[in-house]
């Protein structure tokens, strides 16, 4: 059975984290952010919420291994591979109209979604005037993307992800092999900048053509939702496009009437005007 | 009183499911969320079940409303979640007993929102997935309704949840989409 923890608790640490390091997980969804602290006490071996919240405001460096059960998302180079082909097919012919390209990936933890969008840029002759800004709030997560440093045997199942989603040539022109690792190539590593930014607090840096925020407000309220949708709003030049999840949507947000579908099945917005 | 049904499943679960959604009535009141699992591509779950039945069935997106008299599917590769009893919440963590969306993250977040007002029903499979889920709705004070082994095609998930705690019913096939039925007309009267 799970460790039982209430709501009160849970948000009282969140606070706690929230004044003591800056970290603001106070609207979370709470479903998922409950599971992810129940794993987390017995990583820490606590049995209550109260015990690691003593832990957190004693031990400093409690709280970075805390951040991974709060924050980590394993993805893949070219996850949902129809997703990359319909961006290919639907919106690089559109892109490549810009004399210069930003693209931002909010929420990169470690790398692979930013990776997939310079690989997809470079075969579509696009890298070179291209800027990708790829952000997340985990500096581990941040710094192992920034290495582009993936295990060797997650590259069969990447090499398939690149084909479904009608990859020109092979996936290992990008990256070299080193023992058993895939290290991603330079010319793309060039072209991305890695940077801390909160979704929650803080707010815009660049204008964009792109956003793309993928299985990252799955993890929000909607309260938080609308906040991120909105800087993605301000941060999209006119008819920019917005990509997310394949099962987020801004239907439900305050932010509907701002984005018209490009694609619906593959949540593939614009910005309206 | 019900306030929700969650059903889980797997290898052998879907004739069941299909029986029992046949049977489910058509003043359903309360919301009917179903964890089966799938491989990782979209399926026709939704279609297939919704030529069961007049009630709406669909696959959930994420902070999707929760609407009484709906039967909602979770969709592939995707946690589904019970956020609160306004919303449910998807999620893309590590798959639990190897399974995503998985029974057990169902069950839980179900019961933390609903508590005594959930009945849970695990079918048919051949993983473990769902009996600890199960049991924290029985220890919440739901009801919990398992297929009974001998019935079951593969009674590997079933015989999990009897191995750690008494259910309220161990039914067939039968007895689940008649009794079901039942106990939501019983409880939503």
């Amino acid at each position: 059975m799970r460790l039982d923890i209430s709501e009160s608790e849970i948000s009282q640490l969140l606070e706690i984290i929230y004044r003591r390091y800056h970290y603001d997980f106070r609207q979370y969804a709470t479903a998922s952010l409950k599971r992810r602290l129940q794993q987390a006490l017995t990583h820490f071996q606590c049995a209550t919420l109260r015990q690691l919240q003593d832990r957190l405001l004693k031990d400093e460096s409690a709280f970075p291994r805390l951040l991974e059960y709060l924050t980590v998302q394993v993805s893949d180079l070219f996850r949902d591979p129809e997703f990359f082909l319909a961006v290919r097919q639907q919106v690089v012919p559109l892109l490549a109209t810009y004399p210069s390209l930003k693209i931002w990936v909010a929420g990169c933890s470690t790398g692979e979604e930013a990776y997939s969008y310079a690989i997809l840029l470079a075969e579509e002759g696009l890298l070179e005037r291209s800027r990708i800004y790829a952000t997340d709030i985990n500096d581990q997560s941040l710094r192992k993307a920034q290495k582009g440093v993936y295990a060797l045997d997650r590259m069969k199942q990447f090499t398939m992800n690149h084909r479904g989603a009608g990859g020109h040539g092979s996936l290992s022109d990008h990256y070299h092999a080193v023992q058993d690792s895939a290290v991603m190539s330079p010319t793309l590593k060039q072209r991305i900048t890695f940077a801390d930014h909160s979704l929650a607090t803080d707010s815009i840096f660049s204008e964009v053509q792109l956003v793309s925020c993928r299985n990252v407000l799955i993890y929000f309220d909607r309260t938080l939702q609308d906040r991120a949708l909105g800087l993605f709003n301000d941060a999209l030049c006119r008819r920019g496009f917005l990509c997310l999840g394949t099962k987020e949507s801004v239907r439900f947000s305050a932010y509907a009437q701002r984005f018209q579908e490009l694609s619906g099945e593959q949540r593939i917005y614009r910005r309206v005007d | 009183m019900a306030a929700a049904v969650v059903i889980g499943g797997s290898a052998g679960a879907l004739d069941v499911l299909r029986m029992i959604v046949r049977e489910l009535p058509q003043s359903l009141a309360c919301p009917v969320v179903i964890v089966i699992h799938l491989p990782p591509h979209p399926s026709g779950l939704a279609e297939l079940l919704g030529a069961d039945t007049s009630l709406t069935v669909k696959q959930v997106e994420d902070k999707e409303p929760i609407v009484g008299g709906t039967i909602y599917i979770a969709p592939p590769s995707y946690h589904l979640l019970m956020e609160s009893r306004d919303s449910f919440a998807l999620s893309v963590d590590p798959p639990v007993h190897f399974s995503r969306p998985s029974i057990d993250v169902l069950f839980e977040t179900a019961s933390d929102v609903y508590r005594a007002g959930l009945v849970g029903v695990l079918l048919s499979g051949a993983s473990e997935d769902g009996a600890a889920g199960l049991h924290e709705i029985h220890a919440a004070g739901g009801t919990t309704i398992v297929q009974s082994p001998l019935s079951a095609e593969v009674a590997i998930m079933p015989a999990a949840a009897l191995a750690l705690f008494e259910p309220t019913y161990v039914w067939s096939p039968n007895e689940i989409a008649s009794g079901l039925t039942q106990l939501l007309s019983r409880r939503s009267s």
